[in-house]
């Protein structure tokens, strides 16, 4: 098969997985309560695979590197933090965290500000080593990790149910209003990714590469890396986050397609994740029962992946 | 800064933790032999303050012995995988053996912690990349992936906010009866001082060793087994104690040098020192209340790092 | 032309290259060399904008190298270094056909398969285009990357220690791969070098470099002598002619 081939087979498979997963036990009784249920999360799926998926994938080229996620930028823990915080502050009854709407733009806003605070400081001490600007986010994460499990302790236990519910991304709820703003987010931030396809072929080769072909290489890595932290931030509040996903279906597109293009590893790395996360969210609801967020599923599942992954390549 | 000074601090610290708490007790009241503070002192403060400079000097000299035998200086059990590895037995050992006792649970955690170092130092053999930052980087993802597991795993048994809680690193729990595991730590601090000449030139890389007539597999594994051991007796005595394997080793080469027959005194000293100093500072900030080791520590501990790493930047 | 002029690198208190003026002549090959820790590599990394200068100016066709448009000069100049560790699997033809970025933008056209196809014929690459480069041997892969600055097409060629972890019949297939690419196709090549025969016998123009400042700028015959070596290498030098190139001894 060649790599058009492929894309139309796992544009086949996510099609028919939703619809599966919005026409399965549909009769004329539940039509519209299911309808208006399903339509939303699917959406959802969609907005959040894709804006994982490209988030990753760019990242992973910028930093040369195949075993690199973006939430190591430090995002996830921050938007656990300021959930605990909230929480643990105001208490789950209060209009923050019951307004969908108030939280997404909250927490998806400090989540921007944060990350440009971080770029801001950094590239200017430290101009260009993205190792170095990982390892900060790595370790502010692990602050607001520890600033959030210490809240996590002292919550009493009721509480705790409603944290437990943010920690772990789930679609069970969506807010249709939220999900209009970041559709139109993240259809931006993807046409404007697709306009530096050919550009992140040549990042893929390496800093000193770039730079000879005449790229503005602090230049495009800087723009790259804003545009991670906005779907980062979009996807995270909107369902909360799901750190391993990225990880999972970037390796998965790569092993599929054999080739270093952009154009093609980035849609197949979408349809991917898109299938990825229906698949586990039918998983959620029909075996699982909702007993299990999606988010874990798939970050267990992703994690054992990763471990054979690393097991498995001779050099990293 | 010399030994002497060192030791003087501790005394100094020890006898103001010893003394300062909840319950004021003076010296006059340990010279009359009051019953009931003397008992306090037995009970509670003792046993904190031992389990405190055991744990303190403990992990910074884990921490020590991780950067000599992985030759990298920001490598710690907390960003080699050790501590979730331990974290993941102590949660299998929770579900298999619900009555288990501390020494099983230390067991099972043991066990898991030398499996997750050791497949960390696999991984490290395969980095191509051997960049000073990446190789943290490597540890802490491998870390979070094996916790993704963990929490799959509490997530199925209900186990989440236990777990949290179990980890989060606090010394008010410590109390007579329930901490004289950390005792194990002693003679392996031990052993560490005795072979330290050893973990330096296994520093130094394999063919080097070999070329000097050492051992160089035994000597990583005994490292990687004293390292396991002293997370996983920290892990179920205390809790996490996130950055300190790195600082404390880090700040003491800053003066000492590389050498770990050097360095190995003052690690020790200076870990007990800041931790006993975190330890106080949290009974302090929120009197009457305290706050966890965790968070001081890892308040502290980020800052710390954060500032060793922007240096390192800038000298190159 | 390319003339530097007073360029300072520091990395901490160190002037890594310190105040350092000179130029370099089209259509020829011009050698840095110099021992290690002279600067060699950081001032053509300088050159080619991979590392930005301390101070100084650097004029490549007259125009600061600051003020050249980046996909311009990347048409003008070129830089291969010395390590060249690609993350992804590549065919030889794929890495060449990189070389046309700078024109093409990645959407590679019937001009641009013409300067790939020649830039594999003339490095004899042709059996093995559609080999992956972690199949070739490190002479062919070599090989491939000037291949690829081929198909680049510029002006100028820098390169940062070529022969590096070569043997001796692949050096000399380099060299004078290099030498005609100055002769027949009229480039101008610049490279980091240690070896001091191979430069006194492929180069035009020799620039010795100490400590961050040059000791000598000079034609190749001028600099290979024994006193002006002793004064760069501190080694004792005995130089013979032979064919009308001068080759050293050192002991």
């Amino acid at each position: 098969m060649d790599n058009k081939r492929k894309i139309s087979f796992f544009i086949i498979i996510s099609t028919i997985l939703i619809l599966i997963f919005i026409f399965s036990g549909l009769n004329s009784n539940n039509k519209y309560y299911f309808l208006s249920k399903r339509i939303p999360k699917v959406i959802a799926i969609i907005i959040t695979g894709v804006s994982i998926a490209f988030s990753s994938m760019v990242f992973q080229t910028i930093t040369n590197n195949r075993i690199l996620t973006p939430s190591i930028l430090g995002l996830d823990s921050l938007y656990i933090f300021i959930q605990t915080f909230i929480i643990f502050v105001l208490g789950s009854g209060h209009i923050i965290v019951t307004n969908n709407n108030l939280n997404f733009i909250l927490s998806g806003s400090l989540m921007i500000f944060f990350s440009a605070l971080v770029y801001k400081f950094l590239f200017k001490k430290n101009q260009n080593d993205i190792l170095f600007l990982l390892l900060a986010g790595l370790i502010l994460g692990s602050l607001f990790q520890s600033l959030s499990s210490f809240m996590q302790m002292l919550i009493d236990p009721n509480e705790f149910l409603h944290v437990q519910d943010i920690m772990f991304a789930s679609f069970n709820n969506i807010n249709v209003k939220v999900l209009w703003i970041s559709s139109l987010l993240v259809f931006i931030l993807t046409i404007y990714t697709y306009k530096y396809t050919e550009i992140l072929d040549v990042l893929s080769l390496g800093k000193e590469q770039s730079i000879n072909l005449g790229i503005n290489y602090d230049d495009i890595v800087k723009r790259m890396l804003i545009v991670v932290s906005l779907l980062i931030s979009v996807s995270t509040a909107l369902v909360g986050p799901i750190t391993f996903l990225g990880l999972l279906v970037v390796n998965l597109a790569r092993e599929f397609l054999s080739t270093f293009k952009h154009r093609y590893l980035m849609a197949v790395s979408g349809l991917i994740s898109i299938v990825a996360l229906l698949g586990g969210q039918l998983l959620v609801e029909r075996v699982f029962n909702f007993s299990t967020p999606i988010s874990v599923i798939i970050n267990f599942i992703g994690g054992l992946y990763f471990i054979y992954l690393l097991i498995k390549e001779n050099k990293i | 800064m010399k030994k002497s000074y060192l030791v003087l601090i501790l005394v100094i610290l020890s006898l103001a933790s010893i003394f300062f708490g909840v319950k004021e007790i003076s010296l006059s009241d340990i010279l009359q032999l009051n019953e009931k503070e003397v008992q306090i002192v037995v009970l509670s403060r003792i046993p904190r303050l031992v389990s405190i400079i055991v744990a303190g000097m403990g992990m910074s000299i884990s921490g020590l012995i991780m950067q000599q035998i992985s030759q990298n200086k920001f490598v710690s059990p907390t960003t080699a995988a050790t501590v979730d590895s331990a974290k993941l037995g102590i949660l299998v050992s929770l579900i298999l053996f619900t009555s288990s006792s501390s020494f099983q649970k230390m067991i099972i955690s043991f066990i898991f912690a030398v499996a997750g170092t050791l497949l960390f130092m696999q991984i490290l053999k395969k980095v191509k990349f051997k960049n000073t930052i990446f190789i943290p980087i490597v540890g802490i993802m491998l870390g979070n992936i094996i916790d993704s597991i963990t929490t799959f795993i509490a997530y199925r048994f209900d186990l989440v906010q236990n777990i949290s809680s179990w980890l989060q690193g606090d010394f008010s729990m410590v109390i007579k009866g329930r901490y004289e595991l950390l005792y194990i730590s002693i003679p392996l601090v031990f052993i560490s001082f005795l072979y330290a000449n050893k973990f330096t030139v296994a520093g130094m890389g394999e063919d080097f060793s070999a070329n000097l007539g050492l051992n160089y597999d035994r000597i990583v594994n005994l490292g990687v087994i004293i390292v396991a051991l002293i997370s996983a007796v920290v892990i179920i005595t205390v809790g996490r104690i996130p950055f300190l394997g790195i600082i404390i080793p880090n700040i003491v080469k800053l003066f000492h040098g590389d050498n770990m027959k050097e360095t190995i005194g003052y690690t020790a000293l200076l870990g007990a020192v800041f931790l006993l100093f975190c330890d106080i500072l949290g009974r302090i900030i929120i009197y009457p209340y305290e706050i966890s080791i965790s968070l001081t520590v890892g308040v502290i501990g980020s800052f710390i790092f954060l500032h060793l790493l922007v240096r390192r930047g800038i000298n190159g | 032309m390319i003339e530097v002029k007073e360029i300072v690198k520091q990395y901490g208190d160190k002037n890594v290259v310190d105040n350092l003026s000179m130029k370099i002549m089209k259509g020829k090959i011009t050698s840095f060399i110099g021992p290690n820790g002279a600067g060699k590599s950081t001032l053509l990394s300088m050159i080619s904008r991979l590392i930005p200068k301390t101070s100084g100016e650097i004029f490549i066709e007259g125009k600061e190298i600051g003020e050249w448009d980046d996909n311009e000069l990347a048409k003008t100049i070129s830089i291969l270094k010395q390590s060249n560790y690609i993350n992804i699997r590549l065919t030889v033809r794929e890495l060449v056909s990189f070389g046309r970025f700078p024109y093409s933008q990645g959407k590679i056209n019937r001009e641009d398969i013409k300067y790939v196809d020649k830039a594999i014929e003339y490095m004899q690459l042709r059996s093995m285009q559609h080999k992956y480069l972690e199949e070739l041997s490190g002479g062919q892969r070599q090989r491939a990357y000037i291949a690829m600055v081929l198909a680049q097409d510029t002006e100028y060629i820098l390169l940062d220690e070529p022969l590096n972890n070569l043997d001796m019949k692949h050096s000399v297939e380099i060299m004078k791969i290099l030498r005609g690419l100055v002769d027949k196709l009229g480039k101008t090549v610049i490279i980091v070098i240690h070896d001091i025969n191979f430069a006194s016998w492929y180069s035009d123009y020799i620039v010795a470099l100490k400590n961050g400042k040059i000791v000598k700028n000079d034609k190749t015959n001028q600099i290979i002598d024994e006193k002006v070596l002793k004064q760069i290498y501190d080694l004792d030098f005995r130089i013979q002619d032979i064919e009308s190139n001068k080759i050293c001894a050192y002991f």
